[in-house]
């Protein structure tokens, strides 16, 4: 791995909300923190956010973007504890992340 | 708790596990050869049950539910995990036996404490424990026991003793309980739950300061943009040559002892009706069909080991974006890879596609892709068109399969416009893994069984009908024409011309169409069945392909190619499609729009064949 690991998992809790960006945003290979994945109300996205946390995107993971798919607009390799899921960039966006500092 | 409790040994055990835990390899390895695959009722999920022999002997039923997350189900598999163990159906297991890959527990523990929250008697196995002391991991059992209060054993599923802890287990006396209780999630208790995994498995599992899976470093050139679809190109480029230059090899055999066969039948049975049956019906049509079986199994022999090393979602990350332009995600790539084999599987496995426009989309062009049904007429035809130019032969076939591709996605980018809905991917990319070989030869028997059983039941009835409608004579027999022309077949064949002569085909090819209708496979042998009753009754099956080659124009036989490329054909499909979609209306869709696209693609092709080579 490139980055360098940081730091207890869980400090990402206390972070400022400032810092923080849908995790499609985050550039490729820097690790960052889960800081919230805001529930929507109903329908498919609430599905789709129970369904993220309960693969592992919970606040205070430490998650990095391993690989971007081929193309524009491809989909993300995410790895998250110990599994990499490939996840298209609309579902990354329901990630709060926030950069973990060099 | 009072001490008299009445011991009760489990008698029926049910398996439930993420995904990639290892689960079916265990179920396979507990059960061998003792499983009954069906359907759960009113549902197309797989419905998987076995018996296993407990440590002393006794026989425990084992029911291997749909790999699941979650309770909180996103696809109908899981949904009916969560039924099973919550009692919405079938019978209540005794025991729940929670399965968890003990080299991914931060992901699997999740499960098992939702599934403990159940309250049925539960135990926890750990598999793939042969792994853990290779990646330098340090799993604490009485640790994990203590903090899950529940026992735990460890299994290594791709072992031959590898089940012996819990088949110990099993004779055991199962723990008192009370009736299962779910609740659906809220954002709250999913992260409370998650937390607390991560609380246990922090105290369970100590890991290695460097990570020891290769995973990452292979996914460095299996998943680059350039290089990784240099090697899906080599993988899928592999896995047909060897489909048909190894398939070629071992259908020579097949087609040697059914010629063995029938030589044998006419040396010593006299000739008659029933000899005709045997050699004409029964040898020269099963035989064309059988032959077909090292081509079908080694096809699924390549998906399988690909699906069970990990590779496959990784072709499907890297096609999503070339997909996506076709309005399909990267989920569709595995049912319609699955497709070239057969449709049914194909169609089947198209549940894993949460969203329902990219699952119909995919249903509708599945039959596109060239299953191995398809196969032996391809085969039949391309050898007549080009005899003896083993390359001319091999770029059509090519073509052949491409043709089917490119039109599926076109057919997918047509049904999705206007409707580009944001398809959800959300696959996990498991670690790499070597085949199981148990599971891969339990896979490939399955297989090899529903061939088989096709081949004794449906398509031996119909060649034996075919065989019979070529010899009953019409009651409106002439004289002065042939016996074929007279025959039943010969008739049906004849009204069959009005529709099928303006794409080029001739009454044997009409009437052979027919019995298609059931299984594709069975072209060929009607054909067999209708040129070897026709003349020389001793040359059934290799013959066919020269009486062919001089008896079709090269427009006609390009004209049945494209027809077979398109034409809806297989009555299962048109089943599994009504099944699948629940509606009638989907199904006629189907056909209709293959049926149009295949005529009006025969009819070009027929029209410009005749023309370039008048």
């Amino acid at each position: 791995m490139s980055a360098p690991l940081h730091g207890p998992a869980m400090a990402g809790l206390r972070a400022e909300p400032r810092d923080t960006l849908p995790l499609d945003q985050l550039p490729a290979r820097q690790w960052a923190i889960v800081h919230d994945v805001p529930m929507p109300h109903a329908g498919l996205g609430r599905a789709v956010a129970i369904r993220l946390m309960e693969l592992g995107f919970v606040p205070g993971e430490r998650v990095c973007i391993v690989r971007q798919g081929p193309g524009q607009g491809g989909p993300l390799a995410v790895r998250v504890g110990h599994t990499t899921f490939a996840l298209r960039r609309h579902e990354a966006a329901y990630i709060q992340v926030m950069p973990a500092r060099a | 708790m009072t001490e008299a409790i009445t011991a009760i040994l489990p008698e029926r055990i049910a398996l439930l596990g993420n995904p990639n835990c290892g689960k079916t390899a265990l179920f396979n390895l507990l059960t061998g050869s003792r499983q009954k695959v069906a359907n759960y009722a009113g549902v197309t999920v797989e419905r998987k049950e076995g018996t296993l022999h407990t440590a002393e002997g006794r026989h425990v039923t084992v029911l291997d539910l749909p790999g699941a997350y979650s309770l909180n189900a996103l696809s109908g598999d899981e949904a009916v995990t969560r039924e099973v163990i919550t009692g919405q159906r079938d019978t209540l297991p005794e025991l729940l036996v929670c399965v968890a890959d003990a080299t991914n527990l931060r992901l699997h523990l999740r499960l098992v404490l939702e599934a403990r929250a159940l309250g049925l008697p539960m135990v926890v196995v750990l598999n793939k424990m042969d792994r853990v002391k290779k990646l330098g991991l340090t799993i604490d059992r009485a640790a994990l026991e203590r903090e899950l209060g529940v026992p735990v054993v460890g299994a290594v599923s791709v072992q031959a003793h590898g089940a012996r802890e819990l088949q110990a287990f099993l004779d055991r006396p199962l723990a008192p309980h009370r009736p299962p209780t779910w609740k659906n999630a809220t954002a709250e208790t999913v992260r409370a739950t998650q937390y607390e995994a991560h609380r246990i498995f922090k105290l369970a599992v100590q890991e290695p300061a460097v990570d020891a899976d290769p995973s990452a470093k292979i996914d460095r050139a299996i998943m680059h943009p350039v290089w990784g679809f240099v090697i899906l190109a080599i993988v899928l480029f592999a896995t047909f040559m060897a489909v048909f230059s190894l398939g070629d090899v071992l259908n020579g055999y097949i087609e040697d002892a059914f010629g063995w066969l029938a030589g044998l039948v006419e040396t010593h049975m006299a000739d008659g009706l029933l000899r005709g049956l045997l050699v004409e019906g029964i040898i020269g049509g099963i035989g064309g069909v059988i032959v077909f079986l090292p081509q079908i199994l080694i096809l699924f022999l390549f998906i399988l080991a690909l699906e069970d090393s990990g590779y496959l979602p990784r072709a499907a990350f890297l096609l999503d974006q070339p997909m996506s332009k076709a309005g399909l995600s990267g989920r569709s790539f595995i049912p319609l890879l699955s497709s070239f084999a057969c449709a049914i599987p194909g169609i089947m496995a198209t549940r894993t596609i949460s969203d329902p426009r990219d699952r119909l989309a995919t249903i509708l062009i599945a039959p596109l892709m060239a299953c191995s049904a398809r196969i032996p007429v391809y085969t039949l035809i391309i050898a007549a068109l080009f005899p003896g130019e083993p390359l001319a032969a091999a770029l059509t076939m090519v073509g052949l399969y491409a043709l089917g591709v490119v039109c599926a996605m076109a057919v997918a980018w047509v049904m999705k416009r206007g409707h580009r809905s944001r398809s959800t991917l959300l696959m996990e990319l498991p670690s790499y893994q070597w085949p199981d070989l148990r599971s891969l030869a339990i896979g490939l028997w399955e297989r090899a069984m529903i061939f088989l059983r096709r081949v004794g039941t449906i398509i031996l009835a119909l060649t034996i009908v075919m065989w019979a409608l070529y010899t009953i004579p019409s009651p409106r027999a002439q004289t002065g024409a042939s016996e074929l022309e007279n025959s039943l077949a010969g008739e049906i064949g004849h009204a069959l011309q009005h529709v099928f002569a303006p794409i080029g085909f001739n009454a044997h090819i009409s009437i052979a169409l027919v019995p298609g209708m059931a299984a594709r496979e069975v072209v060929v042998s009607a054909l067999g069945t209708a040129y070897a009753m026709e003349g020389d009754e001793d040359q059934v099956g290799a013959q066919l392909e020269a009486r062919i080659a001089t008896g079709w124009s090269t427009a006609t036989k390009l004209s049945l190619l494209i027809w077979m490329v398109f034409a809806p054909q297989c009555l299962s499909t048109f089943i599994i499609v009504r099944r699948e979609t629940n509606s009638w209306k989907q199904m006629w869709l189907m056909g209709g729009y293959l049926f149009a696209l295949a005529y009006l693609a025969s009819l070009i092709t027929y029209h410009m064949a005749s023309w370039l080579t008048a």
